[in-house]
C-alpha cells in the first residue's frame, strides 16, 4: 500500500522547529521517546528567531517583590479573564525554572550587576520580568534549543511541508507532507503528534509574521477534528514599521517601550495619557493599538499613517546596546538613526492567541494522541497576550507536549495508515500541474489578505464580518482551481497553493467567531458592541468540523478556584 | 516610477542561466522585495529562501553583483539602475534551484561539536563584562555567508577537512563561555581544520551582523591551539597540572 512512498516512523511527531515544538522534542527526546521535527524552512529559522523583547518569568532578580501569583494575575487581567486559569497557573508556576534550564544549556542573557538574569519592564507587566538578551532573545533561545536537541539526538525534517494528518479510527496515526526541494511525497507514522506550527498572520497584508505563518497546524488539527478555541482574538502589536512601504509590518519591539520609548502624535502629543493614563505606554498591546490607529483615523497620524515613537532621549549608548537590532534596522531600511530621531510606527498583525483547544496539564486536543504547544494552542492568553509571555509559553508547554506525547506514545500501539487517505492527499497536491489557466495563487492570496486586515482587523462590524466571510467563502471556489506553471522541485508557487488552504480556514474560524462575539474584549473591538459583556466573559468560542461545515459553539470557561479567584478579586470589572 | 533590470540565476544542478525580469523600484524597497515581486507577477516558481524579511533570520543569503548579501537588507537604491542587476545562489554550496543552495553540510559541521557543558559545582552567576565577548558570536544569524567567502571552501573545496568561519564563531562562543569545563581545541585542530585558515579576513567583511569574526574568534582560538599543542613548556605545565581540566581562561 505504502511502497511508493518514503515512510518515517517515530513514536512523537513534531510539526513545527520554533520554541514550542524544540522544546517538546528536548523533553520528549528526555523521555526516551523516538522524536522526528518537521519544519517548513530551515532549522533555527523559525519565528522564534525574530522574537525581540524577551521572556517573561518572575524571577524577582530585578524587582524582588515579584513572584508567580502576580504574573498569573498580570496574565489573566492582561486576558482579559478568558485565558484558562490553570494555564496561567502553571505558565507562572513554571516558567522561571524553563529560563534557568535555558541557562544551564547554554543560554547567555544580559545580566544585573550582582551576575543573575536581568529583567526588564513590558506592558501589563507589573513588575521587571523580561529575562532578554539585548533585542534578539529569541535567537539566543532558538540557537540554545537547536543545539540541545540536535545533540541529544532528534531526526530533523527540514524544508517539509505536512498537508494532511492521517487518522487510524478515532487518534492520530501520522501524517503526510511533501518535500519543498523536490515536491516528493514523505510519509510519517506516528503514535503521538505536536503540532508547534505557530500562528497565521500571513493571512493578513500588514503583518510581522513571515510565510511559513499561514496556520498550517490549526487547520491539520481542524480537518483531522479536533476543536479550535478562541479563534476571535488576532493581537496586533502596536508597533510595526510603517515606511518604506516594503517594511511595513516588520516588528519594532516592544522592548523600545520597556526602555523607556514615548508615542506621540504628529502635533507632539503624548496620547497615552487618554487611553490608560496609568500604565501610559506600557499599557496592555490591544489598548496601545487601538491607540495609535484611533490617533491616525482621527487625523493626527505621521506622514506616512502612524505614530512616532522616540527613544532618542536615552544616550546614544544605551539605545545601541539594549536595542542594536532596531538600531541597525531603521538606520539600514529606513535611514532613520533612532538615537537621533523618532521612528514611524503603526500596529501589525502579529499573533493569535486562539488555536487548538487543549487540556491544560497535558496540551492534548480534543482529538488522542495530538497535542499543540505554542502560538498553535488557545488558552493561556485569553483575549490579549502580554508581550514576553510567548516565549515562556513555547517553553513551559512545549515541555509539557512533548512530555505528555511521549508518555502517551509508550501506552499505544502502533497505528495503521490509511491508503485511501493517503491517496486523497496526493490528489489535492497533484491537480494545481493538471489545469490551465486557473487562478494565480498569489493573486488570491493578495485578495485576501486585503480583506482580512480591511474587514476583519483592529475595529470591527456585523457588516464587515458578514461580507469577509462571503468572500472567503467565494475564494475557496478558485482556491480548488488554481493552476501552477513549473516543475514540482523547490515551486513556491506551488507551496502557496496548499497554504492558501490552511489560511482560508483559519480566516474563516477567526471571522465565524468575530461574529459570533457581541462584545468588545481584549483584542476583539466591535464598534456595534464596544463595551464589555460579563456574559461573554463566562464563554470561549469553540469551532469544530461536522460533516465538512465549520460549526462554531459556545462552551462555559473553567471555573477558577477560591484561591486563585482571591488573587484576581480585585481586578475584575475593569474596562476593555 | 523607475524601472531596474534583474538577472536572476534560473536553474538547477544540472545547469542554468541568468533570466532577465524588469520590476518597478519602489522608494526604499530592498532586493528581497524585488525578488517577490518577479514571482508573483513573472515567475510563481521563482525558489528564493527567506522568512523574517528584517536581517534576524539569515535565510535570504545570495550574490547581488557579485557581492554576497542578505537581499532583505540590500537597498536597490544602493546598486547602479543604469546596468542589470544580478542576482545568484551563494557559490560555496550546490545549487537546488534559482537561488537556492543546498546548505546542509554546515548542519553536519554543526554536529562535530560538543555543546556547552559547565563546569561541576559551578556557581550560576556571570558579570555582563565576561559575557560581552560571547554574546558577540552568539549574535550569529546562520546566514552563511562567511562560509560562502572563505576561499577554503569557496575555492579549494575543503568541505571535509574545515569547519569554516561559522563555527569558529560557535565554537568560539562555547570555549570563552566563562561557565564552560570543555575543552575544543583538539577538535579545532583535527577536523574543523582551523590551521588552515590564513586570516585573510573576507568572512569579517560580509558578516551582516558585523561579528570580528577573524581578531575576536578565529585568531583566539588560533592562538589557544597553539598554546595546547605547541607550547612545550605550557604542555609540561599542563600536563603537571592534571590534563583533564579545561584551558586557562
Amino acid at each position: 500500500m505504502n511502497e511508493k512512498y518514503e515512510t518515517h516512523e517515530h513514536d512523537v511527531l513534531i510539526i513545527g522547529a520554533g520554541g514550542a515544538g524544540l522544546r517538546a522534542a528536548i523533553e520528549a527526546l528526555a523521555q526516551g521517546a523516538s522524536v522526528g521535527v518537521i519544519c517548513k524552512s530551515l532549522l533555527g529559522k523559525a519565528h522564534t528567531v525574530m522574537a525581540e523583547g524577551g521572556i517573561a518569568a518572575a524571577m524577582a532578580n530585578v524587582d524582588q517583590a515579584d513572584n508567580w501569583q502576580v504574573h498569573f494575575r498580570d496574565t489573566m487581567r492582561g486576558g482579559k479573564f478568558l485565558n484558562n486559569w490553570r494555564m496561567a497557573q502553571i505558565h507562572a508556576q513554571e516558567s522561571s525554572e524553563r529560563v534557568r534550564e535555558l541557562e544551564q544549556w547554554g543560554a547567555l542573557f544580559d545580566r544585573t550587576e550582582d551576575g543573575r538574569i536581568l529583567q526588564r519592564a513590558f506592558g501589563g507587566h507589573t513588575f521587571k520580568r523580561l529575562c532578554h538578551v539585548g533585542d534578539r532573545t529569541g535567537l539566543e533561545m532558538i540557537r540554545t534549543l537547536q543545539d540541545r536537541g540536535v545533540q541529544m539526538g532528534f531526526d530533523v525534517y527540514m524544508e517539509c511541508t505536512v498537508t494532511r494528518l492521517l487518522k487510524d479510527g478515532d487518534r492520530v496515526a501520522g501524517a503526510f507532507g511533501y518535500w519543498r526541494e523536490n515536491g516528493r511525497f514523505v510519509l510519517f507514522k506516528a503514535k503521538s503528534i505536536v503540532v508547534a506550527t505557530g500562528g497565521i498572520g500571513k493571512a493578513w497584508s500588514i503583518t510581522s509574521n513571515s510565510w511559513e505563518y499561514t496556520g498550517d497546524g490549526m487547520a491539520l488539527a481542524y480537518d483531522a477534528g479536533a476543536d479550535l478555541m478562541d479563534m476571535e482574538f488576532v493581537q496586533f502589536h502596536p508597533t510595526g514599521m510603517v515606511w518604506p512601504p516594503g517594511v511595513q509590518g516588520i516588528l519594532v519591539t516592544e522592548a523600545v517601550r520597556g526602555e523607556g520609548g514615548i508615542l506621540r502624535n504628529r502635533l507632539g502629543e503624548r496620547f497615552m495619557e487618554k487611553y490608560d493614563p496609568k500604565r501610559m505606554e506600557l499599557s496592555t498591546r490591544d489598548v496601545v493599538a487601538r491607540a495609535i490607529y484611533t490617533e491616525v483615523r482621527e487625523g493626527r497620524g505621521t506622514e506616512h499613517g502612524g505614530a512616532f515613537l522616540d527613544i532618542s532621549h536615552k544616550p546614544a549608548e544605551y539605545v545601541k546596546r539594549k536595542l542594536p537590532s532596531m538600531y541597525h534596522q531603521f538606520l539600514e531600511l529606513a535611514d532613520v538613526d533612532i538615537t537621533k530621531e523618532p521612528m514611524e510606527v503603526g500596529p501589525t498583525c502579529h499573533y493569535v492567541m486562539g488555536g487548538v483547544r487543549v487540556e491544560a496539564d497535558t496540551a492534548q486536543s480534543s482529538l488522542p494522541g495530538l497535542f499543540a504547544a505554542g502560538e498553535a494552542a488557545a488558552g493561556l492568553h485569553g483575549a490579549n497576550r502580554l508581550g514576553g509571555n510567548s516565549l515562556s509559553d513555547l517553553l513551559v508547554f512545549g515541555r509539557r507536549a512533548g512530555l505528555a506525547a511521549a508518555q502517551h506514545a509508550k501506552t499505544t500501539s502502533t497505528p495503521a495508515l490509511d491508503g485511501r487517505e493517503i491517496e486523497e492527499a496526493e490528489r489535492e497536491l497533484l491537480t494545481p500541474f493538471e489545469r490551465k489557466d486557473g487562478e494565480n495563487p498569489y493573486n488570491l492570496h493578495s485578495d485576501l489578505q486585503e480583506v482580512m486586515q480591511a474587514q476583519v482587523g483592529i475595529f470591527r462590524t456585523e457588516e464587515d464580518l458578514q461580507s469577509a466571510l462571503t468572500k472567503i467563502g467565494q475564494f475557496k471556489q478558485p482556491s480548488e482551481q488554481f493552476s501552477i506553471t513549473g516543475s514540482r522541485m523547490f515551486n513556491p508557487g506551488w507551496h502557496l497553493c496548499r497554504d492558501l488552504k490552511s489560511m482560508l480556514t483559519v480566516s474563516e474560524a477567526v471571522t465565524r467567531s468575530a461574529i459570533a462575539r457581541r462584545e468588545s474584549r481584549g483584542a476583539h473591538s466591535r464598534i456595534d458592541y464596544p463595551k464589555l459583556d460579563p456574559e461573554w466573559g463566562n464563554k470561549n468560542n469553540v469551532i469544530s468540523r461536522r460533516a465538512d461545515r465549520m460549526e462554531l459553539r459556545q462552551e462555559p470557561i473553567p471555573s477558577i478556584p477560591e484561591d486563585l479567584q482571591a488573587l484576581l478579586a480585585e481586578e475584575k470589572g475593569t474596562g476593555a | 516610477m523607475a524601472e531596474a533590470v534583474l538577472r536572476i540565476f534560473r536553474g538547477t544542478r544540472e545547469g542554468g542561466e541568468p533570466v532577465e525580469y524588469r520590476v518597478p523600484v519602489a522608494t526604499g524597497m530592498v532586493v528581497l522585495d524585488a525578488l517577490h515581486y518577479v514571482q508573483k507577477h513573472q515567475a510563481p516558481d521563482l525558489a528564493v529562501r527567506w522568512n523574517c524579511k528584517a536581517g534576524k533570520c539569515g535565510s535570504c543569503s545570495a550574490e547581488v553583483n557579485g557581492r554576497p548579501r542578505l537581499t532583505c537588507k540590500t537597498r536597490m537604491d544602493t546598486l547602479p539602475q543604469d546596468k542589470p542587476i544580478t542576482i545568484f545562489p551563494m557559490k560555496a554550496f550546490p545549487v537546488i534551484k534559482d537561488l537556492v543552495t543546498d546548505v546542509s553540510w554546515n548542519y553536519k559541521v554543526n554536529k562535530k561539536i560538543p555543546p556547552f557543558q559547565p563546569r561541576k559545582g559551578v556557581e550560576w552567576k556571570m558579570y555582563q563584562p565576561d559575557i560581552d565577548r560571547v554574546q558577540e558570536f552568539r549574535k550569529c544569524i546562520e546566514c552563511f555567508l562567511c562560509q560562502n567567502v572563505c576561499h577554503v571552501l569557496r575555492d579549494h573545496g575543503k568541505q571535509e577537512e574545515f569547519g569554516g568561519p561559522r563555527f569558529f564563531v560557535r565554537v568560539a562562543g562555547l570555549e570563552m563561555h566563562p561557565l564552560d569545563g570543555l575543552s575544543r581545541t583538539s577538535l579545532l585542530k583535527d577536523e574543523l581544520g582551523l590551521g588552515l585558515c590564513n586570516i585573510t579576513k573576507c568572512c569579517t567583511e560580509v558578516c551582516p551582523e558585523g561579528i570580528r569574526i577573524t581578531d575576536n574568534a578565529i585568531i583566539p582560538l588560533k592562538e589557544r591551539v597553539v598554546d595546547e599543542f605547541y607550547d612545550p613548556l605550557l604542555r609540561l605545565v599542563r600536563k603537571i597540572r592534571n590534563a583533564g581540566k579545561p584551558a586557562p581562561e
